[in-house]
């Protein structure tokens, strides 16, 4: 491509030479070349229907089963959700969202119990999802600064303006600075099977492997290169405004601590639409004999720690299994089915419409 | 010592002689060049944009649109810097030309700007002047002085000038004064008066009329030097009157890219308008304009509410943008002037006698070559060239064929006509070899004559063995058959005059005899001949006619001794006359030329143009009207339309005609009236009234109607006395000449033929002329039009140096329009749609994702995407394809004029193809953004279950949209070179590669690494690729819809059907 730009200043300069601006090339006859003479053998494709026809069969038999196949891929993927944002005065999370407040240091739990109806087989893949919040705004989308996030030890100290008015506090370096670090979600999930013997059993959630790969290798990166010491490292800069705990406090495991936290990796990937899902954690597939989740009563433990009420947002938690294509999208295999079904129609109207016309056709010439 | 002075009213503070054509100096290039560029709305437009990204806090940086806009203005400064200093140098030359002047009777080389009004300019053979001089000393004894004028009015012949009677010899001693009127442009108008004062004596007055007044840009002949006083110079002499400003001319098709401009840019305020309402109302929700999870910075919050209102229409206009690029602008032009090296490239352009091509001298106009619909032709060096060959003649009723040069004379001799004619063929050619005016040239053995058919004459003569040996102290002599030398002496010239039309030469031969030989035309010579000779020449004569030659009859008479002495006292008399001496000597001369004989008639061609009548013939098939604007004689006009073709034998003529109007009799305002009404009646009143779709096409059924119209009489129709009837004139002449297949325009001055094009460019319709000619009396006619053509022709190079594209051959122009301009056409009007449509869906998108992100100008796509969209991604196929396409071959293209019919009227770039390409971008645009907004209701698409953010989102769209744009345009591309292979498909590649490269390094001059990744990760996501493939392969099924739809229709049709690009189905159904 670039090659092909420079090839067409190439021609230009030559052209300046020669062409009607230079007096002293005048008399030269024109060369005879077949760019110059627009000579240059040419494919001159000509669409007619007996190209396109067929093309609309193949198209329509190829999308047909790929779309049967997204679909059943799809309708396969088992899905739960439920919504623990607590609007409704039934719903058990009622009291913490009515009573949230910033400042408070007691932290606010509610339970709200749930059954699956049928067993979770592969990995389950858990999803946090908040409605009504416009990650995609541009403010809050430029509200990061991302050197500071790749370990810049500079950026650390001095965040970019970018962050305002989330760059400091106290006159203090906020670290991770910005709108989209001070928001991070926060509350806290965590699921239990109910036994049918009425023992509760923790399903250990695995809290690494959600986010992507590079953003946690390369574009996050701890300040202070291989420092252990991240409370060092951080030395002189001030947690979020609306964190609990400062930013080397995420986690325990120096690998999934500051910067790298996973959870704060994902938070920082914006969402492109007002409603999204985020990637919570992954609950592994112990053995193949017994099912991630079995069919039955589960409790879900909610720490209680973000507030959507104030935008008219929602909470919701998600259990999903995954297949090749993602997570469950009927959109796709019914699309696919769609055009295919429609192609292949069209295929047989045109194809009746030109035999029709064909034959026409040809009459029309024999009687001329 | 001569010093005339001019006592005009105002004080006597004339100009200098310095011919100024360039618009820039050195000093006003920059601010003046700024001004004129900024005055293009487009480019007015950017610098808003450019200024508000400055100011405002935008979604994009200043640099995605200060840096084309940058570029764009550089180039095209550099670009026009370059022509103007062409002009400079152009105009140096004309003005450094050494001159002789003499001052204090010293003769002093001086450069031509410096000459002043009163100087007194030596001038010698050859010569151009300098300036509009008062001849008043020729080296000529007879006090004359020839000139050719071919460079002003394309009249080749020698016009003789006077001196000033009774000026001195001695220009020493002459003190005068001449007083004339103000500077005007008619070239044949000129009063004036000079004062000569002698020692102490009352003041001589002289008068001044055209005929002592050489004009600057005519040449001396045949007179070695002259002397003569300027009286205008520089910018006031009749030349340069006779230009216009060269004045930019904008293609047609520049007028509707601004009025397609115009709708987007509404579509643009619009979409700002209705984002910031939007924005508004849904922040006026509680909870929305600023959520706790993102406040605003407190400026933000100091901002008074109206100015901020404002400033987010601004960032939305910034945002959207891109729907108006700059590109589009650098695209054109490119295409424009890269296109245009197609035209000088073309070996067919080749001519190999002037060893030139096609000179290309604005590439703005390329495609304004395909949209011709009225051509203004020069006749003489245009039409024909301007070269006179005798052809054929006619003694006695027999024809005489002049065949090959090898068998001359028998061939002569043995033709059809009986032996004992002998003594008739003799005496014609003596006849041709002495009655005429024409001079001998010594060292090339040439002729010089005032009318290049004398000259043909005595050449043909020639052939047939008699030569014409000259002219010495009043004795002709003749070279004869035998190779003797005849003597005769030469009593009396009866000079030619356009209204008798004849001429006559009294000549003495040896033997004592008198006699009188006249040629003129047919129409002034059969009625003073006897009868009964007439009948049987004027069929030859006739048949001669029509085959476009110019005929001449000659005739003769003995005069007896009585009859010489009543003749030789008559001239004399009237010669001597000093009142009414023309209507005296033309008495005499019609009582003299009574009671000849008839003896024969010649033929003689004005050679045509090659392929004249072939290209005529084409341009007309191909639907444009051809007017022939000359100032030549209508009779030799006329024949030269004739033998083009313009004019066919079932054409019926509708004169208008100085002759004409005097032919009733009555009042010559009367009379025009009548007529005009008269033809009117019956050129459009009473032609079969036509659907408004097929005017263009002319069919042989219908009568044809050719008109012609002479300078004098055009001026009274245009400027006639009464301001009503004048318009009223205007219009009925419009209309008529409008129904005619083709007019004729003779006896023209070169603004009145400007005059005409403008009339024409500006009447209803606004249909866009081309004219084409030669010389510097084309020159105005060539800078009005829509597009000027300049032949390469022998008067010179002004007309090709005022003109937009140069060609050596009137023959070039059948392909420069045919081929060149219909492809040119079609390539600019698919490159303009295409833009407007691939911005259109390129902003859609991002206009659509305003109402998911809280109408707060979030880009959808990255700021590189923005940026390189235009410029990288897309750009390279289009252009390559609005160079290169053929969408129906050049052979094909020439073979079937009619083809040229379809682009007619701007076709492609009407509201309804702009509709189409409107309603594919909106389809596409939502079809992109509602296809990826109902993958992402689940965002996580990757098969480790990980999700993707609104990076992810902008990028599939724009993927989506880059191959869908790139692979339309493929889709329309009907000529696949290497070179649009390499580039469609590279550009595709290097998308690719780009986004790969530009996600897989962190930059470090990057605030934000928005796309780290981004790109990969999305092609490692089923879903995704199975999103895009089905995208594309949705938006493009319309357009193969269409073609299925498409009906062929006949054999002839489907070939050049199936080879038009999808897109204009409409052009099809219109055929």
């Amino acid at each position: 491509m670039m090659a092909s730009s420079y090839n067409a200043k190439d021609e230009d300069g030559h052209i300046t030479m020669s062409g009607p601006g230079g007096g002293t090339l005048r008399s030269k006859k024109p060369e005879n070349t077949a760019f110059k003479q627009q000579r240059l053998p040419a494919w001159q494709p000509i669409l007619t229907a007996g190209t396109v026809l067929p093309a609309f069969f193949i198209i329509g038999l190829i999308f047909i089963p790929i779309g049967i196949g997204l679909y059943v891929t799809s309708n396969n993927i088992k899905e739960f959700e439920i919504d623990y944002t607590g609007v409704d005065m039934s719903s058990p999370c009622f009291n913490c969202s009515q009573n949230f407040s910033w400042n408070s240091t007691k932290p606010c739990t509610c339970t709200i119990p749930f059954y699956l109806d049928q067993p979770y087989e592969s990995n389950v893949f858990m999803y946090y999802g908040l409605s009504n919040f416009y990650q995609n705004h541009r403010r809050y989308v430029k509200s990061r600064d991302d050197s500071q996030l790749n370990g810049d030890m500079e950026s650390l100290t001095k965040p970019s303006k970018e962050c305002e008015p989330y760059a400091s506090h106290e006159n203090k370096p906020i670290a991770p600075c910005g709108a989209i670090a001070n928001s991070m979600f926060n509350d806290t999930l965590e699921l239990f099977y109910n036994d049918p013997n009425g023992t509760k059993i923790q399903i250990p959630l695995t809290t690494t492997g959600i986010a992507w790969w590079t953003d946690k290798h390369v574009k996050f990166r701890n300040p202070g290169g291989n420092n252990p010491n991240l409370t060092a490292v951080f030395q002189g800069t001030t947690k979020p405004v609306n964190w609990r705990k400062p930013v080397y406090e995420l986690d325990a495991d120096p690998e999934n601590n500051g910067f790298i936290n996973e959870d704060f990796i994902v938070w920082m990937r914006t969402a492109a639409l007002p409603t999204f899902r985020k990637l919570y954690r992954i609950i592994q597939k112990k053995n193949n004999m017994v099912p991630t989740l079995p069919r039955g009563n589960y409790t879900l433990e909610v720490v209680y720690n973000y507030p959507v009420r104030s935008f008219e947002g929602r909470k919701r938690m998600i259990l999903s299994t995954i297949s090749w294509m993602g997570g469950k999208n009927p959109f796709l295999g019914i699309a696919y089915i769609t055009v295919g079904s429609v192609c292949f129609f069209l295929g047989v109207v045109l194809l009746i419409i030109h035999h029709k016309y064909g034959n026409r056709n040809n009459s029309a010439d024999i009687s001329n | 010592r001569s010093c005339p002075a001019n006592e005009a009213f105002i004080p006597p503070k004339f100009c200098d002689n310095r011919i100024v054509s360039s618009k820039y100096t050195v000093w006003n290039f920059l601010p003046k060049n700024l001004f004129e560029q900024f005055r293009r709305i487009a480019n007015f437009y950017f610098l808003i944009i450019f200024l508000v990204q400055v100011i405002v806090d935008t979604p994009t940086s200043p640099v995605t649109s200060g840096l084309p806009l940058f570029f764009v203005i550089t180039v095209t400064a550099i670009k026009q810097g370059y022509e103007d200093w062409l002009r400079h140098k152009a105009d140096n030359e004309v003005n450094k030309y050494p001159v002789t002047v003499l001052e204090d009777g010293r003769r002093i080389r001086k450069e031509s700007e410096k000459i002043k009004v009163g100087d007194v300019v030596e001038v010698e053979e050859n010569e151009t002047f300098p300036c509009d001089l008062i001849l008043l000393q020729s080296s000529r004894d007879d006090d004359t002085c020839f000139v050719t004028t071919a460079s002003l009015d394309g009249e080749s012949n020698h016009k003789t000038h006077y001196t000033v009677p009774d000026t001195e010899k001695d220009l020493e001693s002459l003190n005068a004064t001449i007083e004339c009127e103000q500077p005007q442009p008619d070239l044949y108008k000129f009063v004036g008066r000079m004062h000569i004062y002698k020692n102490n004596q009352e003041p001589a007055v002289r008068s001044l009329g055209p005929e002592n007044l050489l004009l600057k840009g005519a040449t001396l002949k045949n007179t070695q030097k002259i002397c003569g006083v300027a009286v205008y110079t520089g910018m006031e002499t009749k030349m340069a009157l006779n230009y216009q400003g060269k004045s930019q001319k904008r293609s047609a098709v520049e007028k509707s890219i601004n009025a397609f401009l115009l709708v987007y840019l509404c579509i643009l305020v619009s979409k700002a308008l209705v984002c910031t309402t939007l924005k508004y109302v849904w922040q006026s929700k509680p909870g929305q304009d600023e959520p706790w999870y993102n406040e605003k910075t407190q400026r933000e919050k100091d901002t008074n509410l109206y100015l901020k209102m404002f400033t987010d229409f601004l960032s939305f206009m910034v945002l959207f943008n891109f729907i108006i690029p700059v590109s589009m602008y650098v695209t054109v032009e490119m295409q424009k002037f890269l296109g245009s090296f197609f035209i000088t490239w073309d070996k067919d352009f080749f001519d190999p006698e002037i060893q030139e091509g096609a000179l290309v001298n604005t590439s703005d106009l390329n495609e304004e070559l395909g949209q011709v619909e009225y051509v203004f032709t020069d006749k003489t060096g245009t039409l024909t060239q301007n070269n006179m060959e005798f052809i054929e003649c006619c003694i006695d009723g027999f024809q005489y064929k002049y065949r090959d040069a090898s068998s001359e004379l028998d061939g002569f001799c043995v033709t059809d006509g009986p032996v004992y004619l002998d003594k008739w063929e003799e005496l014609f050619l003596r006849a041709l070899c002495l009655c005429h005016t024409v001079q001998v040239k010594e060292p090339t053995e040439g002729f010089i004559a005032s009318s290049p058919d004398e000259v043909a004459l005595v050449k043909g003569a020639m052939r047939y063995g008699f030569t014409f040996l000259g002219l010495e102290s009043k004795t002709m002599k003749i070279l004869n058959r035998n190779n003797d030398v005849e003597m005769y002496e030469l009593l009396h010239v009866l000079n030619f005059d356009p209204v008798r039309r004849r001429m006559s030469v009294i000549v003495r031969a040896i033997s004592g005899d008198t006699l009188l030989f006249c040629k003129g035309a047919d129409s002034s010579i059969f009625p003073r001949v006897r009868q009964e000779e007439v009948e049987r020449i004027r069929m030859h004569v006739e048949r001669n006619a029509t085959e476009g030659y110019r005929t001449l009859c000659v005739a003769y008479k003995y005069l007896s001794a009585e009859e010489y002495a009543q003749a030789d006292a008559g001239l004399r008399e009237a010669r001597l006359a000093l009142q009414d001496r023309e209507q005296k000597l033309m008495a005499v001369y019609n009582q003299v030329e009574t009671g000849m004989s008839l003896i024969g008639a010649t033929a003689v061609e004005d050679r045509l143009q090659e392929e004249a009548a072939e290209t005529m013939e084409a341009l007309q098939g191909a639907g444009m009207k051809v007017w022939v604007l000359t100032g030549d004689k209508m009779e030799t006009a006329k024949s030269t339309c004739y033998a083009c073709r313009l004019f066919q034998r079932n054409t019926e003529l509708l004169e208008l005609t100085v002759r004409t109007l005097e032919d009733g009799g009555r009042r010559r305002e009367e009379r025009l009236h009548e007529l005009l009404l008269e033809y009117h009646k019956k050129a459009v009143q009473d032609a079969p009234p036509v659907k408004a779709g097929v005017t263009r096409s002319w069919s042989l059924t219908n009568q044809d109607y050719g008109f012609i119209i002479d300078g004098a009489t055009l001026s009274m129709v245009l400027n006639s006395s009464t301001e009503s009837n004048s318009s009223r004139y205007k219009n009925l002449f419009l209309q008529i000449c409008q129904n005619c297949t083709a007019v004729l325009c003779c006896r023209m001055a070169p603004l009145q033929k400007a005059q005409i094009v403008k009339m024409v460019k500006n009447s209803k319709g606004c249909p866009i002329t081309l004219s084409i000619g030669d010389g510097a009396n084309d020159v105005s006619m060539i800078l009005e039009a829509h597009v000027g053509i300049g032949i390469k022709g022998k008067e010179g190079r002004q007309a090709v140096r005022n003109s937009d594209y140069a060609i050596p051959k009137l023959k070039h122009l059948k392909k420069l329009l045919l081929a060149h301009g219909h492809l040119y056409y079609v390539r600019i009007a698919h490159l303009v749609q295409y833009f407007f449509y691939k911005n259109l869906c390129f902003i859609l998108p991002q206009f659509l994702y305003q109402f998911f992100c809280g109408y707060s100008q979030q880009p959808l796509y990255d700021a590189a995407y923005l940026t390189m969209y235009n410029i990288c991604f897309t750009s390279m196929p289009i252009l390559a394809y609005s160079l290169l396409e053929q969408h129906i071959c050049m052979e094909v293209l020439l073979d079937n004029a009619t083809l040229y019919r379809e682009i007619a009227k701007n076709a492609m770039l009407r509201w309804g193809p702009f509709l189409y390409w409107t309603l594919l971008g909106v389809f596409h645009g939502l079809l992109f953004f509602f296809g990826v907004r109902y993958l992402f209701s689940n965002p996580a698409l990757q098969d480790n279950g990980q999700v993707f953010g609104n990076w992810s989102y902008g990028t599939i769209v724009f993927t989506v949209l880059v191959f869908t744009v790139t692979l339309k345009l493929a889709l329309d591309t009907r000529h696949w070179t290497w070179i649009n292979h390499f580039v469609i498909w590279g550009s595709l590649a290097f998308y690719v590669f780009f986004s790969f490269f530009w996600g897989g390094i962190i930059w470090p001059f990057l605030r934000q690494q928005r796309l780290y990744f981004v790109f990969a990760n999305m092609l490692s996501s089923v879903s995704a690729w199975l999103v895009i493939i089905l995208l594309i392969l949705l938006s493009l099924l319309p357009e193969i819809l269409l073609v299925v739809f498409r009906k062929p229709r006949g054999p002839h049709s489907r070939q050049i059907a199936a080879v038009t690009p999808l897109s204009y189905k409409h052009l099809k159904e219109r055929q």
